[in-house]
């Protein structure tokens, strides 16, 4: 997030795209609901009626995929109609002639039909978009998974700089990141072309730096991505993989390919705390120790550092960071850290964002990056004055499809997310039981009248192909999936969405798009 | 209107900024006033009248969870009229409450004992009809004893005006009063509409709503509360993980969280079973006998000398790019940190990657 959580309140304009906010991050939209209680306006863009849609003053049942169209539309319609910042766009930005080309033709009347709402519609969110005093968008997977997920999210930077609606308080561009340390994994450089605080591979200062810091000569090569790790094993490239802490035999696209591709390594180490799907087709699985067994730091989605502290022992003997370190010094590197707080000064040292930080001072509220040194009292909006390439760069993407659309023979999109009462591949969650007594079965959400069409009764077994695979799962009729259009969850084992999901990925970041396959839906008699 | 005003309250002069309530004032200045039904967060009904004080001038005892300061003011926070106002208010709450303290789950942390403790009111003297009805087991993980409700209304608020769903109000009228989904459902019930964040018993003073996970494990002086981070989504609430006998027990709010104060969701609160789990895994497993052989437990030595010579030697049959890492967004920065540092350094690749894509 540009922007902090405690900000959201103050908006004057939510703009969510692709955001299903009240169950993938219910603490946020309590701070939506204050904005909207105190008149902000909420517009919500989403294939789905979510409980926020309804909450919304404009929902845009956008049709999938057609991110680009919308945003590009909304561009097309503020500078057409001279609304845009021209201050910002002076002072702040390059780039502004090619994006102006590149909307050129966007008009809402050539797209509305795409998108899937009046034209007149777009034309307003648009007008009450540049117009609000503060604006901030939010978005999640809904448009970052996708074939075109990268330009998705450069038309969302273009239409924020267009309009000068970041850099301020309550204004901004707020990616909310669905898990608990997904920030701080790719600040800590979980990630194949960056070494921790984003210093990228492939420059030369970089790698020297890092040669130095560690004492062992570093890689300019860019790495392989999950799914490219994947591909890899899958032609016997790569004979071995550590995998900490996920599952991917659940959560990947095309689970048979993962398998496959699981399958055919020399070597595979998992270290999790349970015998997940991916575990059962290691060589050795390590235990690892739950959030409560150890200290340490997450880094939330407004980039706040906080504390997590160990509350028990660990159940099976060791903190996964001993762990990590022990084999680290049994491979020859040594490597002893008396406490996480130890490992933790060593971040601190490598990463400027991080540098000023330390868990003393994380005690009480945490620290959010960028937090340069020890005085810095942290950042609770970016971007003020100046963006972090200097100017900020407006780039003209295009509406590219998604690579697979429905046809004849498998003739809906299938759209998949998250569920309020679940987490990721639900082996947290399915072992809670209070949790698993509240929502304790996979649902397919079809609407009502394909539902008729293909005979389907709500609570009907139906089975669900695509060109990969299918499964079989109950079907739940509801008029919150639109027409040829159906929904579900990847939580369950016993409805493997990704096994129907397609591994077509984002040329730029490689992300898989999970929210649009073709599939077919038949009845189970 | 001036920016301050300056009053008395207990004999004790202060400056405080206009507009803020008495109790504020009196709080500011650390005199503590009993409340029930005033919180913070939540607008103010000014209904329970257990904050009453006595204010010179004045005919009756004001609510101080209402009463604005005023310049000159002199208030009485603990004189002989207030004191008798809240021991009368304390004895009919506590002809309509049951006297099952030693077995509530709230014993130890409930307001109204507290308040009937400070007070010396050790029973009620109006003795006469109490309510009786069964106790809402419906939800899967709040449990909801409406004999032991004092109205306060805070659920009925936290609900409304923070949560936003309205799943509770006020039904029924007198005497039988009470808070209860519509059409008086189980909190359970679909059509209720809860989605059991438990804001509600984070709020409530007594033992009406409790954490049904809780019920029988724990009291609260036999916890040790760790403050700490949620393992779920991105938003990074805080909470207190309450544990007993070196067990998890359960979650409770701790109102100094930044990003959610006394806040959760339905996972951050409820969803822990998960940490003692007889499927957790306890002792390394190594596959013998092949890919489709079984897993023998063996010590953590064996299992990282075999994970070690085994990695060393790939990399040194077929080169650092034929060994890839997956870090966990699950799993803290220091051991993500320590990821990068096995790829980089060890392994010598950056072939590292984390599930942030999905």
């Amino acid at each position: 997030m540009t922007n902090s959580i405690g900000e959201i309140k103050e908006c004057d304009f939510l703009f969510v795209i692709g955001s299903n906010t009240t169950e993938t991050h219910p603490i946020i939209s309590l701070e939506m609901r204050k904005a909207v209680s105190r008149g902000a306006k909420l517009v919500v863009v989403d294939p789905r009626k979510t409980e926020l849609a309804k909450l919304a003053d404009v929902h845009v049942p956008l049709k999938p995929g057609a991110n680009i169209p919308l945003l590009n539309t909304m561009c097309n319609v503020i500078i057409a109609e001279g609304l845009y910042d021209k201050e910002f766009v002076a002072n702040r930005t390059e780039g502004f002639e090619e994006l102006k080309s590149a909307v050129e033709n966007f008009t809402p009347e050539n797209y509305a039909g795409v998108i899937g709402v009046p034209a007149e519609t777009i034309r307003e969110i648009a007008r009450a978009y540049a117009k609000a005093d503060n604006a901030a968008i939010f978005y999640t997977m809904g448009i970052t998974q996708h074939t075109s997920g990268t330009h998705n999210v450069l038309a969302v930077a273009n239409l924020a700089m267009l309009t000068g609606q970041i850099g301020k308080p309550s204004s901004g561009v707020n990616p909310l990141r669905g898990q608990n340390n997904v920030q701080g994994a790719c600040d800590m450089a979980a990630l194949p072309n960056v070494f921790p605080g984003y210093q990228g591979v492939t420059v030369p200062e970089n790698v020297q730096k890092f040669t130095e810091f560690w004492g062992i000569p570093q890689s300019a090569k860019v790495g392989l991505t999950v799914g490219e790790m994947m591909d890899a094993a899958h032609h016997g490239d790569l004979k071995a993989m550590y995998i900490l802490g996920e599952n991917p035999m659940l959560s990947d696209p095309d689970i048979n390919h993962v398998q496959q591709a699981l399958e055919n390594l020399e070597f595979l180490v998992v270290q999790d705390i349970f015998l997940t799907e991916t575990a059962m087709l290691a060589d050795v699985v390590l235990p690892g120790a739950s959030f409560a067994e150890k200290d340490g730091t997450f880094s939330n989605t407004e980039r706040r550092v906080q504390r997590v502290r160990k509350a028990i022992e660990p159940l099976a003997g060791k903190a996964d960071w001993e762990v990590i370190s022990e084999v680290l010094t049994a491979m020859g590197y040594p490597h002893k850290y008396a406490s996480a707080s130890e490992i933790f000064d060593e971040v601190a040292k490598v990463t400027p964002q991080y540098a000023g930080m330390s868990y003393a001072r994380l005690e009480e509220k945490g620290l959010q990056w960028p937090c340069p040194n020890a005085d810095h009292p942290g950042t609770k909006y970016l971007h003020e004055g100046k963006f972090s390439r200097g100017l900020g760069k407006f780039t003209g993407v295009d509406f590219e499809p998604p690579a697979e659309l429905p046809d004849e023979e498998y003739p809906f999109v299938l759209n998949t997310g998250r569920r309020l009462y679940h987490y990721h591949t639900g082996t947290m969650t399915r072992r809670a039981k209070g949790l698993n007594a509240i929502y304790s079965e996979e649902f397919i959400e079809i609407n009502p009248a394909d539902a008729a069409k293909l005979s389907i009764c709500d609570g009907e077994l139906v089975k669900v192909s695509s060109r990969r695979g299918s499964i079989t799962v109950k079907a739940q009729v509801t008029d919150m999936v639109q027409q040829g259009m159906v929904f579900t969850s990847f939580h369950f084992s016993e409805a493997p969405v990704n096994f129907l999901t397609n591994s077509a990925r984002d040329s730029i970041a490689k992300i898989p798009e999970l929210k649009v396959a073709a599939v077919k839906v038949e009845k189970v008699s | 209107m001036a920016d301050n005003v300056t009053l008395t309250i207990d004999g004790q002069k202060v400056t405080v900024p206009a507009g803020i309530t008495v109790l504020e004032a009196a709080r500011q200045m650390g005199i503590d006033i009993p409340t029930f039904c005033h919180d913070p967060e939540l607008s103010r009904p000014g209904a329970c009248r257990i904050c009453v004080v006595e204010i010179k001038g004045w005919r009756n005892l004001p609510p101080s969870c209402v009463t604005t300061v005023t310049e000159g003011m002199e208030v009485e926070t603990e004189s002989e009229a207030v004191v008798e106002a809240r021991r009368t208010i304390l004895d009919l709450l506590l002809a309509n409450h049951p006297q099952d303290c030693m077995t509530c789950q709230k014993f130890g942390d409930c307001r109204l004992a507290d308040y009937a403790y400070r007070y010396g009111l050790k029973k009620t003297t109006f003795v006469g009809e109490q309510t009786n009805v069964p106790v809402d087991e419906s939800s899967a993980v709040i449990t909801r004893d409406v004999n032991k409700c004092i109205l306060c209304g805070k659920c009925v608020r936290v609900c409304a005006e923070i949560v936003g769903r309205n799943v509770v109000d006020f039904v029924s009228r007198g005497f039988t009063t009470k808070v209860s989904p519509a059409l008086e459902l189980g909190l359970g019930e679909k059509e209720a509409g809860c989605v059991s964040c438990g804001s509600c018993v984070a709020v409530c003073p007594v033992g009406a709503l409790t954490e049904k996970n809780m019920q029988g494990i724990a009291r609260p002086w036999e916890v040790k509360k760790v403050k700490t981070t949620c393992p779920y989504c991105g938003c990074g609430c805080n909470f207190d993980l309450n544990v007993k006998d070196g067990k998890v027990v359960g979650v409770t709010s701790n109102p100094t969280s930044v990003v959610n104060g006394r806040h959760l969701c339905v996972k951050g609160r409820f969803g822990y079973d998960f940490i003692h789990s007889s499927d957790r895994l306890t002792r390394p497993l190594i596959k013998k006998g092949g890919k489709d052989g079984d897993f023998v437990e063996v010590s953590w030595d064996e299992a990282i000398r075999h994970v070690a010579s085994r990695l060393k030697e790939i990399k040194e049959k077929n080169g650092s790019e034929a060994i890839g890492v997956l870090s966990s967004a699950r799993c803290t920065n220091e051991e993500n940190y320590l990821m990068n540092k096995l790829a980089r350094v060890a392994l010598g690749t950056n072939n590292i990657d984390h599930c942030a894509r999905l």
